[in-house]
């Protein structure tokens, strides 16, 4: 049983895209770079399977024209690659500058300090406004409670 | 006429090389960087003017007709987009010229700065005038590794990890735009906008509903609206001020920008206006309320930037002539007003030494200018009459009111209170930095003797308005203050007039905004003129490619 050219890359492209989006979840500035580059290439594999059934090369002369494969495809992946490619480069320099900076042994992302201060902080901080606090400070009922409601999904 | 329309490309993108070409002689670069961008400036005036008293100018690159060639399209609504935008250019750039000879160009790496910029601005008017989807999508990338480097300007610690978050979630809607313009292809077989629109309404809606919201959710990363706003409060503040100015002001429009061109013009059939009322009511509550629980003016700024990408989203949603033609204006009055506040703010950072709240108070005693420079585009931003804001508003609201459905009822209510919200975040910045006086905010004494019972109750009330909100543990330290060259001063104040301009002219603009609205409401217009036959010299669509003896390599 043969498996058709375009399933394969259909199914390469459903891997690129699946690795890809994990590696970018992770805290490593490194893996987020090479999971870019798979979702990227995953996304070129995808612009590729747009141009439909695969003929001869697009070039008048060649071949008769119903024979040819779609070019403007090739053309947006071509585009694509140099645009991936000069921006990786630039993530590269930017890892290496925030590695250099941290001085750390890894190359993770970098905490926030706020978030980590809400984090940690056992008891409310003051930008929460409890029952109590609205009680104490009747003059801010008015506009404080949607606001914190909304700002705890910040 | 259609020969010139590449320009605003080009001479942004020749004049970065030229610049590129002299990294030494900052003079040069600088007279090259204003040259380029005030011809563009007046080369915008001169399509707004043509295209309004004519029609829309289709430029066919290399001769090749649509939909086989790239076509460059410039109507109403791009010119005065690419109009407002090179302004804003221009007015950032002095300003940033003011900043860097008062500082010796130290603290920026200068030789890559005003190339980058011109870069920047070559991307933002492509994406304008791009009459196909993947040159949208180049347009897109030009301006966002433009904007990569220069929001990594200098390479200090909290910019390289403000910029990774930017840059990593600028990739994300990248990749996502890419793989929506590979469906789209492959739905249809064409990119080029006015075919798309033909070949959209023949497929099934359900297809033609999964295609726009891929779009739809790729475009809003880039204009910030609600659920995918997330990054830029994190990611605007650190950088140099005027660079924050000229994103704030240009790289969320764009995307609104591309948002209008798919509802307008692609999806027309596809209603997901209910879903974008939805959307805008939350980016309008969730931004102000962000805003009035920051401390940091330049963040509160950015909160009030997501909220009333809000107010645009509003407009685009009801799907009306009257609504697209606020937008329109309303578009032109917030990339100005938004733009200003931020340059005012660089200058409070700069006198003041800070932008935290906390340590700013007494401005208005010893940089009354710069108050009043805060002041203007404040009101103008919280809609207080007779200012561009209210007009905007105005608008927005009158189309509502014609639509007569809930949802836009709703909407009224809430961009009225949200209106009132901005006024009220920013008048308390103002209030607390330049109307307190100065020992108040450098925490003097707490219970000075001799004070009157009148200042104490307002120091009270000082310290309520504080009470709640705290400075973000990663806040700059407070620098030197520092002079504050004329130019900046100058740049700021030309800003200042120009929005104000936008009130004093209102009348015609709106009317122009008006014609632009009643345009977007009739897509086969523009489908005619890219697709069909029209005579060369009104500068439409040939609709055939003549054959050329030897054939010109064409990308």
């Amino acid at each position: 049983m043969t498996v058709s050219m375009p399933l394969a890359l259909v199914a390469v492209m459903v891997v690129l895209y699946g690795g890809g989006v994990y590696l970018m979840l992770d805290r490593s500035l490194t893996r987020v770079l090479l999971g870019f580059l798979m979702v990227g290439n995953a996304t070129n594999l995808l612009l590729f399977l747009t141009s439909g059934s695969f003929g001869a090369a697009p070039i008048v002369g060649d071949a008769d024209a119903s024979e040819m494969s779609d070019p403007l495809p090739q053309a947006f992946i071509l585009t694509s690659i140099v645009i991936t490619f000069g921006v990786s480069a630039f993530m590269l320099a930017l890892i290496y500058r925030s590695w250099r900076l941290a001085q750390h042994d890894e190359d993770t992302v970098q905490d926030d300090d706020h978030d980590l201060e809400i984090a940690e902080s056992e008891v409310l901080t003051t930008d929460e406004v409890t029952d109590e606090d609205l009680a104490e400070n009747p003059e801010f009922e008015f506009e404080n409670s949607p606001e914190q409601a909304e700002e705890e999904t910040r | 006429m259609t020969a010139l329309v590449p320009l605003v490309v080009l001479i942004p993108l020749a004049a970065a090389a030229l610049a590129l070409a002299l990294p030494g002689r900052r003079r040069a670069q600088q007279l090259i960087t204003v040259c380029a961008l005030a011809s563009m400036v007046v080369l915008s005036g001169v399509f707004m003017f043509v295209v309004d008293s004519q029609s829309t100018l289709v430029m066919e690159v290399g001769g090749w007709a649509a939909p086989f060639g790239i076509a460059l399209v410039v109507d109403r609504l791009s010119a005065l987009m690419l109009t407002v935008s090179t302004v804003v250019l221009l007015g950032v750039l002095l300003f940033s010229l003011g900043q860097g000879l008062a500082d010796g160009d130290q603290e920026t790496p200068v030789s890559i700065y005003y190339p980058t910029y011109l870069v920047l601005g070559a991307g933002v008017c492509n994406a304008f005038i791009a009459g196909d989807l993947f040159n949208l999508y180049v347009g897109f990338e030009i301006l966002l590794v433009a904007s990569y480097v220069l929001i990594t300007l200098g390479g200090t610690q909290a910019r390289i990890r403000a910029g990774i978050t930017y840059v990593v979630v600028s990739l994300v809607s990248s990749i996502l735009f890419l793989a929506s313009i590979a469906l789209v292809y492959a739905a249809t077989g064409t990119v080029n906008m006015a075919q798309l629109a033909v070949r959209i309404a023949e497929l099934p809606s359900d297809i033609q509903l999964v295609l726009n919201l891929a779009l739809l959710i790729a475009f809003g990363i880039k204009a910030a609206v609600f659920p995918l706003a997330f990054w830029l409060p994190d990611s605007y503040p650190t950088a140099p001020a005027p660079v924050t100015a000229v994103f704030a002001g240009l790289l969320t429009k764009v995307g609104v920008y591309a948002i209008i061109r798919s509802q307008t013009l692609l999806f027309v059939e596809s209603d997901v206006n209910e879903l974008l009322l939805v959307v805008a009511a939350l980016t309008l509550l969730v931004g102000i309320l962000g805003a009035v629980s920051q401390l940091d003016i330049k963040r509160l700024l950015s909160f009030t930037l997501i909220s009333h990408i809000g107010y645009l989203i509003f407009g685009i949603g009801m799907a009306s002539a009257a609504g697209y033609a606020a937008t329109i204006y309303y578009i032109a009055h917030h990339i100005i007003v938004q733009t200003t506040l931020f340059l005012a703010v660089g200058l409070v950072e700069r006198h003041g030494g800070t932008t935290s709240l906390n340590g700013l108070g007494g401005m208005l005693r010893s940089a009354p200018v710069i108050a009043a420079l805060f002041f203007i585009p404040m009101l103008n931003l919280g809609g207080i009459p007779p200012f561009s804001g209210f007009i905007g508003k105005l608008g927005l609201f009158n189309a509502a009111a014609e639509l007569q459905t809930p949802g836009a009822y709703w909407l009224m209510g809430v961009g009225a209170l949200v209106s009132l919200l901005t006024l009220y975040a920013l008048a308390r910045a103002w209030s607390l930095a330049f109307w307190r006086s100065k020992a108040a905010a450098l925490g003097g004494p707490a219970a000075p003797t001799g004070q009157s019972t009148e200042a104490l109750v307002l120091r009270r009330r000082e310290d309520a308005l504080l009470e709640h909100l705290h400075d973000a543990p990663d806040a700059r330290p407070r620098q030197q203050q520092r002079e504050t060259p004329r130019l900046m001063i100058g740049a700021t104040s030309g800003m200042v007039a120009i929005s104000l301009a936008l009130t004093v002219f209102a009348g015609p603009l709106y009317a122009y905004a008006t014609r632009a609205g009643e345009a977007l409401t009739q897509p086969q217009q523009m489908v005619d003129r890219v697709l069909g036959d029209s005579p060369d010299d009104l500068g439409g669509g040939s609709g055939k490619t003549t054959p050329a003896t030897d054939a010109g390599d064409q990308p």
